[in-house]
């Protein structure tokens, strides 16, 4: 850890944001942590506040209010300070299709400064069994490729906390079982920090030490999967999430 | 993993290459790019040649006024390249949804255009270097009998480009792909009060009053007392780079306020989207 850091990865305090001066909160006082070597999930409805919270973690947005703090860093002013020590993929983005998979990565390496750009790119085309697509222009990939794609993007600088938002969408079950578990043995040998959202509760079941519940902009329940099953009394996590949107929808009835 | 890698510096040079290298394998592997570099100069380059080849015949034209033309052409050129340059990077970046990408690594939106400028600067390059050769070998026209005066003619233009691309940049920012055609479009609205292929001195009060605050119109001004008069005001070139000095400062400034505003409102989260 180095001078001043905190022990928590990300600190989020009292975060609140809203897009009009009136309009409702898409992230209303969210209080988070995430510590070393940790997967955690956030899961929730569409529209729950998932993406716009991820958004001001990674300085994209600043919060109205409350800090979110990386490394100790408040992401609203010193976001470059460690922009370089994390990461984000999402299969919302892309990268251009006219570049090769390593010509993408190079840029990449490049613009995250990273030196020896050619052993890293290798490391990361192994690591996501990306290599013999390496001369492929993104555009004549598969959908599932292109994922591991970005997903390789997100590695290039070798990060401490990477940000995973629907990483296995539109991956089968069986290269969905491969990347959860290259991502898992990154977090076990590398303490790698991974936060990540996902629609798809058996994974988030099988693959997170902890989960953040959120609904309408709210934290509605956190903790480790079995401790939320036994306190819901539910047998899946599946059922906890129905469970806890029906009973917030009937409270605001 | 190392947590003790330090941020990267503020001045790092291969953040800037690596913008460049994507923009330069963009080009190589794209003819409709390499068509926007090459293709439409030589059409308004083969255009107007034939205009001045008919104008040299009409005995009233003075002949160093005619050959001005195409030195106005290929310098317009050159001027509009450098502001598309800027501005349709930052729309491919949109197009390929990988603006995200940049705006989360650990560099500056100063970054994004220092290396929007390093492109700009290989196309106009390109651009320039293939028109005034195809201006010599067609059309006898040399660019360079403006001798070292050029190249104060060019970094006045470029500098011109630049803070309209960036403007440009700033307002597809914000007002999202609506304000795209600000990409192609914003540099005519300049053209008639840059004196192009006229001097100031025609155009209406207004106009010249309005061209007076168009660095681009100096510039062209000088080209013609260059070739026509062969001396170059000094005092108006340096108010060219003066009023250059002023756009980019704007330029940049209202592209900061933009990249706050954006943190604070979301707006560019809904890009390419």
């Amino acid at each position: 850890m180095a001078f001043g850091e905190t022990p928590e990865v990300l600190l989020a305090q009292e975060v609140r944001k809203r897009y009009t001066k009136d309009g409702p909160w898409a992230v209303d006082g969210i209080s988070l942590d995430l510590r070393r070597g940790e997967v955690v999930s956030i899961v929730g409805p569409n529209g729950a506040g998932k993406s716009t919270l991820i958004q001001m973690m990674l300085g994209l947005l600043v919060p109205d209010s409350g800090t979110i703090r990386i490394f100790g860093t408040d992401m609203a002013t010193g976001r470059r300070k460690v922009a370089h020590r994390i990461n984000y993929a999402s299969t919302d983005l892309s990268l251009p299709y006219s570049l090769t998979v390593r010509e993408n990565l190079m840029a990449y390496a490049l613009i995250y400064n990273m030196s020896n750009i050619r052993e890293r790119i290798e490391k990361v085309l192994v690591t996501l069994n990306l290599e013999p697509f390496r001369d492929i222009r993104v555009g004549r990939l598969s959908t599932g490729q292109v994922a591991r794609m970005g997903i390789a993007k997100a590695l290039i600088n070798d990060p401490e906390l990477l940000f995973l938002d629907e990483p296995t969408a539109t991956l089968d079950p069986e290269v969905s079982a491969q990347l959860r578990a290259t991502l898992q043995g990154m977090v076990r040998d590398r303490n790698m920090t991974l936060l990540y959202t996902s629609h798809n509760m058996r994974e988030v079941e099988r693959f997170s030490d902890r989960l953040y519940l959120m609904n309408r902009g709210r934290l509605v329940a956190e903790g480790t999967v079995p401790a939320l099953m036994t306190r819901f009394d539910t047998e899946d996590l599946e059922a906890l999430f129905l469970q806890m949107v029906q009973r917030e929808r009937e409270s605001d009835e | 993993m190392n947590s003790s890698r330090p941020p990267v510096p503020l001045l790092a040079w291969r953040p800037l290459v690596g913008i460049l290298f994507r923009q330069i394998v963009l080009y190589r592997r794209s003819v409709p790019r390499w068509m926007e570099i090459f293709y439409w100069p030589l059409l308004d380059l083969l255009v107007w040649g034939f205009l001045t080849l008919y104008l040299k015949k009409i005995p009233s034209f003075m002949p160093s006024a005619v050959t001005s033309l195409l030195g106005a052409l290929l310098l317009w050129d050159l001027l509009y390249r450098a502001q598309q340059g800027i501005s349709v990077m930052f729309l491919e970046e949109i197009w390929s949804k990988n603006l995200i990408h940049l705006l989360i690594a650990p560099i500056t939106p100063f970054h994004v255009v220092g290396g929007a400028v390093l492109s700009s600067i290989v196309k106009v390059l390109l651009s320039s270097s293939v028109a005034a050769f195809l201006a010599y070998l067609l059309f006898s026209f040399r660019i360079f009998s403006l001798g070292l005066h050029l190249f104060f003619f060019i970094l006045a233009l470029l500098m011109m480009g630049w803070a309209l691309g960036i403007l440009t940049t700033a307002v597809i920012l914000r007002y999202g792909q609506e304000a795209e055609v600000l990409a192609w479009g914003v540099i005519f609205l300049f053209q008639p009060f840059s004196a192009v292929f006229n001097p100031v001195s025609v155009l209406p009060q207004v106009a010249a009053d309005i061209s007076r605050a168009v660095p681009a119109s100096y510039v062209f001004e000088g080209m013609r007392s260059v070739l026509v008069q062969g001396r170059l005001p000094v005092g108006d070139l340096m108010m060219a780079f003066l009023l250059d000095f002023l756009y980019a400062t704007v330029a940049l400034f209202v592209y900061s306020r933009v990249i706050t505003r954006a943190r604070q409102k979301g707006f560019h989260l809904k890009l390419g989207s």
